[in-house]
């Protein structure tokens, strides 16, 4: 029963992937079973968090080969619960509605695609093996490539190439790390790594194989100065997949950053940390710098993921419990938060007719429920309390300060007055302003319902603000098991390891 | 052989690098692949035995001296898969985009009608 828990996340999108590609073919609409299919995860993924949350680690080992040798699908609680909200962030794009504005010849084959994204989303959060994570880093990053082009505008073309070209340089990278690891201790499974590079006495080679993996890591979170590929694809998608982009993957690259640099380079195993917090801080700041300059509605949106991402990575610089709580209970306010955002930018896209903010106004009268939509996700973003951004900047903030890490702390205020400032922006020029002569046609929007979307995430906002405790309780409980890897590596390797 | 694969790894990657810095779409897919290869190569050089103990025993279980570790080469074998998928969709992409500008210099792609 538990091994079916643990697969259900990797076999549920790959067996709808392979149905709604025969049904596309055969010329019918794959959306009911490929809806069906994410709610089913995300059900596995609720039972997986409860179980994990009271029995401890799941572990399964892939055809029965034991680890080290074989590759072990491993379900911590942290795991389980990016799988709950990236199936989530996927439902709700589905009910938003997936086309665009651009022409698609083929509209069923976005959902193989999304199916193809979230098996490569879980896989990379379930797997205990560093070359099996790289394998599903791939399939994620492909599927997402043919998403964003898939429309065809010449700018998404454009952007998509960019896209391509930088993340394909960064799997080098990540590709060179896991070799050269395997090529001084022999192992690709991660908690054996953890425990045979800290028998390793050469810093340089520590240090090398970590920092090529942090490149590689920190290319797809979209850190300072792996990030210009960021605000030049995000927003060119169409609405609902540029919003799925947001929500989910540059935080698989924080995820992996989060496994590898709490687990296996460590400053117990040799690795200097100190620069992670330094190239953080640069990236909050720029950032936020490219967002208070924006006016495209999206572009804008694109460059606070980057200065948030700072905010998340810095947590794991500090690397204490509360920091690691902090940075876990930041990672699933913002995906929820970052999504709804895009949704609101979307429809702003479509009932304006242009995504430059200058040119809307007037929303608040003519859609209130979109303005409230908006208000929620923005207030939550600029941490205003008792939203969910508040407590996650909060707990943060206090790890900085236990840690005495003042530039930090400064930074950090900082940003995210700036933050509230880009968001006020927005707030002004599209929705408080008067509109602007004539007003806007009631353009009807895509089949689906995106009210509905944005309602569930700022349904979903509001429950991380109101029943924070608990969740900060079970990130609390994550980063417990993150900050002492002893209990990773005892349900990976068995006891006699240790 | 560790020496030549060292150079040519090298080497590699200095090609690559100077591809990737030009501004022509070919010369990025050039420089993309020329990086692939310099990595499958650095893989296969993590064969063989030299910082680790050996990786194959005989039918006896003494330990094959000199025998290649094979499990790189099953990395190797993968990603050339998946870099040969995603070179080929990175080339009708670079299509897409010669066709629509009629012109392969990516200097304007990061160009925004709204700024």
């Amino acid at each position: 029963m538990n091994d079916l828990l643990i697969i259900a996340p990797i076999l549920v999108p790959l067996v709808v992937l392979v149905t709604s590609l025969v049904m596309e073919r055969s010329g019918r609409d794959p959306g009911l079973i490929s809806l069906g299919g994410v709610i089913l995860v995300l059900l596995a993924a609720t039972a997986l968090v409860f179980q994990v949350n009271t029995g401890g680690t799941l572990t399964m080992e892939m055809g029965g080969w034991q680890p080290p040798y074989g590759i072990v699908i491993v379900a911590d609680l942290l795991a389980s619960m990016m799988i709950w909200i990236s199936a989530f962030v996927v439902m709700v794009v589905m009910i938003y509605g997936l086309k665009g504005r651009g022409k698609d010849k083929y509209p069923g084959a976005t959902h193989v695609l999304i199916h193809g994204l979230l098996l490569g989303v879980c896989g990379s959060f379930l797997t205990g093996d560093l070359f099996n994570l790289y394998v599903w880093f791939e399939v994620m990053l492909i599927s997402s490539f043919i998403l964003m082009v898939k429309e065809k505008g010449v700018k998404q073309l454009e952007g998509g190439f960019v896209y391509v070209v930088l993340n394909l340089a960064a799997s080098a990278m990540f590709l060179c790390g896991a070799g050269l690891i395997y090529g001084k201790i022999g192992t690709l499974n991660m908690a054996d790594m953890a425990v045979k590079l800290g028998e390793v006495d050469d810093p340089a080679f520590v240090n090398t194989t970590g920092a090529l993996l942090f490149i590689a890591f920190a290319s797809k979170a979209a850190l300072f100065p792996f990030y210009f590929w960021l605000p030049t694809s995000y927003h060119r998608a169409s609405p609902a997949i540029s919003a799925l982009f947001a929500g989910l993957l540059t935080k698989v690259g924080v995820y992996a950053l989060l496994r590898m640099f709490s687990l296996v380079f460590t400053d117990a195993n040799g690795f200097s940390s100190a620069i992670i917090l330094y190239v953080s801080m640069a990236t909050m700041v720029i950032g936020v710098l490219g967002a208070v300059a924006q006016y495209h509605v999206r572009r804008l949106l694109a460059f606070h993921i980057i200065s948030q991402i700072g905010y998340m990575v810095a947590g794991i610089a500090i690397g204490t419990p509360l920091a690691i709580a902090a940075v876990i209970f930041y990672t699933l306010h913002h995906i929820a938060v970052k999504t709804c955002l895009f949704l609101v930018g979307g429809v702003l896209e479509m009932r304006s007719g242009t995504p430059d903010i200058r040119k809307h106004g007037g929303f608040y009268q003519s859609d209130p429920m979109l303005a409230v939509c908006f208000l929620i996700p923005a207030l939550s973003l600029g941490g205003i309390p008792p939203l969910s951004g508040f407590w996650a900047k909060l707990n943060l903030l206090q790890a900085g300060v236990e840690n005495q890490e003042w530039l930090f702390l400064f930074i950090g205020l900082a940003v995210g007055i700036l933050t509230l400032f880009s968001m006020v922006k927005i707030w002004n020029e599209s929705f408080w302003k008067e509109a602007p002569e004539g007003g806007f046609e009631r353009q009807s929007l895509w089949p689906g319902k995106p009210y509905l979307g944005m309602i569930l995430l700022c349904a979903l906002t509001l429950t991380f603000s109101f029943a924070g405790k608990f969740v900060f309780e079970l990130s609390e409980k994550a980063a417990a098991t993150l900050h002492d890897p002893s209990s990773y590596i005892e349900a990976v390797l068995g006891g006699d390891r240790q | 052989m560790i020496t030549v694969l060292s150079i040519l790894v090298g080497v590699l990657f200095t090609g690559a690098t100077f591809c990737l810095l030009r501004r022509s779409l070919m010369r990025l897919l050039i420089g993309i692949m020329l990086m692939g290869h310099g990595v499958n190569l650095l893989l296969l050089a993590t064969s063989a035995p030299i910082s680790r103990e050996v990786a194959i025993l005989d039918k006896n279980g003494t330990p094959l001296e000199n025998a290649a570790d094979p499990l790189p080469q099953a990395l190797i074998l993968t990603a050339i898969v998946i870099g040969f998928g995603l070179s080929v969709f990175t080339l009708v992409l670079a299509r897409a985009c010669y066709l629509r500008n009629g012109h392969d210099d990516v200097r304007e792609y990061g160009k925004e009608e709204v700024r």
